[in-house]
């Protein structure tokens, strides 16, 4: 049986499902419980799980997030949510030097069951610090999980198995596809981490990408299709761990590759799956690998600006075009 | 303060504290001066009084944040004087098996240590998140969090406490105050004498205590952890102290004029609790026990951490995550 909801529906019930499971979940962030989210995602949830367990936190991110690392130090696990993931420079501290390193500095000792739930992405006309895709800050730092769904079915199987992983999991929410419906199962699942999704099959080029770039390489596959180009397109839903069995596995079928993501290309993760590829892939590669990302630029307000800087269809289709030189 | 009256056996129970904090650090000192230590250490000799004052008010069940200048409050809570010392060895057999070293020092298990802390200030956080878990989860214990008069300069140590404040988190705060950021005095960068009055707006009580006086500490402890248990919220105490050393273990301390140590030395928060003991009718043998006790322990320390084997590479790539830690680090 399957029903259609929405991405933020499905990030809810995920919330909700994992807090009648587990009472050491907790929830605490901006505008979290009386608003229940600013885009409605936590509604409810104050009347139902009380004030312990849905936390409106003043806006003091550094101070909040090192809270969560030493409540989750302590056993609990908090989901705490960042309002927009371009705020993690502000508590950048306790995500990249106390979540990230706990468990190794003390030998194996600490555990930091948390997740933070960041919104993401381009799109919105939100400019230069609400617009930001930040996957290559987080993936850089070794001790955190990282991940990016796409679909509404991904976004809640994979955040029900982050909230019950024992380390700390970056969970990067695209903002532009909360409101999207799909179709997801109606009894519960989860979906393990680090485990890609071949989204359609193809034998002429890869696409590895994420989040809401995997729509925009879908239609692109639509549209090469009819052209007679027939590409396949990874998501990885996962970015660490890297689910780099499924990279081999697609890139020695179709032997060329494009790596698409809203980041900002230089330094981009983009740029070091596209390493990996090159230093391990060589000899199965017909054309380099080209990353398909954002500009070098800080995010843009106006439209017309900020449409340069992220992929769309017509750019990826133009990128696989010029790796297979047709 | 201080009406209270001490047994000959509660004040020598300070001083074995004390003088054991300081057996340890000298020696690591020793160790470190001789090169038989990589990295740095940073001592907190001259802040045993502090330490043995402040822990003396814990409870088994209550938990505690550090930082880089740890080792006092570590041993003060009953640390294993060999399992820290291998650590600052970077030993296999150290508390973090060599993968932390001194500014890391933690034990979960048997100690609630939450972990010692390299970057100053992040034990704030830590400690009033510990006391969230405490209190929804409605039990009983208390969260200490230590830290240095630099912190309180930090933004999270504001956005802590507000929350711990508005939330009324089982949390005390023990800031000692030797009156040095490495080699910043503290009143070049703070514009008031004291640093546990900022609590006051925060709606905090406080207190400010010589943190020479083992008993003086103890006993404003008592009263913040008694606040803290009873769910009245935080409760922040600032112990004044004296660091012989300079930042760090080798730093020479130029910067620091010479009535500093003069004033630290006539205030030596060991001589003048010997002087009571004797006083409350202990001898001198009994003092001289105590720290040939405590020179014999960590001089066993240093013999273990000399003993015991370096890590085997391949263990840097171990406890990085708790699942799917070798495709983790793989790539």
């Amino acid at each position: 049986m399957s029903k259609k909801i929405t991405v933020s529906k499905a990030i809810g019930e995920a919330l909700h499902e994992e807090m009648l499971r587990d009472e050491k979940v907790f929830i605490m962030g901006e505008d979290m419980a009386v608003m229940g989210n600013v885009f409605a995602i936590t509604k409810g949830f104050l009347e139902e799980f009380g004030p312990n367990r849905v936390i409106d936190t003043p806006i003091s991110e550094e101070g909040f997030c090192g809270m969560a690392v030493g409540a989750a130090m302590r056993g609990m696990r908090p989901v705490v949510e960042l309002m927009y993931n371009d705020f993690a420079t502000v508590a950048a501290d306790p995500l990249l030097n106390q979540a990230a390193k706990m468990r190794y500095m003390t030998g194996g000792q600490a555990t930091v069951p948390m997740v933070l739930r960041a919104p993401m992405g381009a799109g919105r006309r939100n400019a230069g610090q609400h617009s930001q895709s930040l996957e290559n800050l987080f993936c850089h730092f070794p001790g955190l999980k990282v991940v990016a769904p796409c679909t509404a079915k991904d976004a809640k199987g994979l955040l029900k198995t982050a909230i019950r992983d024992d380390d700390p999991v970056i969970f990067l929410e695209h903002k532009l596809l909360y409101a999207r419906k799909e179709e997801i199962p109606e009894e519960e699942y989860t979906i393990p981490l680090g485990l890609a999704d071949v989204k359609r099959e193809g034998k002429d080029l890869t696409i590895i990408t994420w989040s809401r770039e995997v729509n925009f390489s879908m239609e692109a596959a639509e549209t090469l299709a009819a052209e007679g180009i027939d590409v396949e397109v990874l998501d990885l839903r996962t970015l660490v761990p890297l689910d780099w069995d499924s990279i081999v596995k697609s890139v020695s079928k179709t032997h060329n590759v494009i790596i698409v993501s809203e980041e900002v290309k230089r330094g981009s993760y983009a740029g070091e799956i596209s390493a990996q590829i090159a230093e391990e892939l060589f000899d199965e590669l017909d054309a380099p690998v080209e990353r398909v990302c954002g500009l070098n630029i800080c995010s843009p307000f106006s439209p017309t600006l900020e449409d340069e800087n992220f992929p769309h269809p017509e750019t990826i289709v133009k990128a696989v075009k010029r790796v297979l030189n047709k | 303060m201080a009406n209270k009256k001490y047994t000959k056996e509660e004040l020598a129970g300070f001083y074995r504290t004390m003088t054991r904090i300081r057996a340890f650090e000298e020696k690591a000192a020793e160790c470190f001066t001789k090169g038989m230590l990589a990295g740095n250490i940073h001592l907190s000799i001259g802040q045993e009084a502090a330490a043995a004052g402040a822990f003396a008010a814990m409870q088994p069940q209550d938990y505690f944040t550090s930082t880089h200048r740890g080792h006092g409050h570590a041993i003060a809570r009953g640390m294993d004087s060999k399992l820290a010392m291998a650590e600052l060895f970077g030993k296999k057999t150290g508390y973090c098996k060599g993968k932390g070293g001194s500014m890391h020092i933690a034990d979960m298990a048997k100690m609630n240590h939450l972990g010692a802390n390299g970057i100053v200030g992040a034990g704030q956080a830590i400690s009033a998140g510990s006391a969230l878990a405490s209190k929804i989860a409605g039990d009983d214990s208390v969260t200490v969090g230590c830290f240095g008069d630099g912190s309180t300069n930090e933004g999270t140590f504001h956005e802590s406490l507000n929350m711990a404040a508005a939330w009324k988190l089982p949390v005390v705060w023990f800031i000692e105050n030797n009156c040095y950021g490495v080699s910043t005095e503290i009143h070049r960068v703070t514009n008031t004498p004291d640093l546990a009055p900022r609590a006051a707006a925060y709606g905090v009580p406080y207190a400010v205590v010589d943190g020479t006086n083992p008993t003086e500490v103890y006993e404003t402890m008592l009263t913040a952890m008694e606040h803290a248990r009873s769910g009245k919220g935080p409760y922040v105490v600032e112990a004044k102290v004296y660091r012989y050393q300079g930042h760090y273990c080798g730093d020479p301390a130029v910067y620091r004029p010479a009535e500093y140590m003069e004033n630290a030395l006539q205030n030596d928060a060991i001589e003048k609790l010997g002087r009571r003991l004797l006083e409350a009718g202990a001898t001198q043998e009994e003092l001289d026990a105590m720290k040939q006790a405590a020179d014999e322990e960590m001089t066993a320390a240093v013999q273990f951490a000399v003993d015991s084997d370096y890590p085997d590479p391949a263990e840097a790539t171990t406890d990085m995550y708790a699942s799917d830690n070798e495709r983790c680090v793989a790539r």
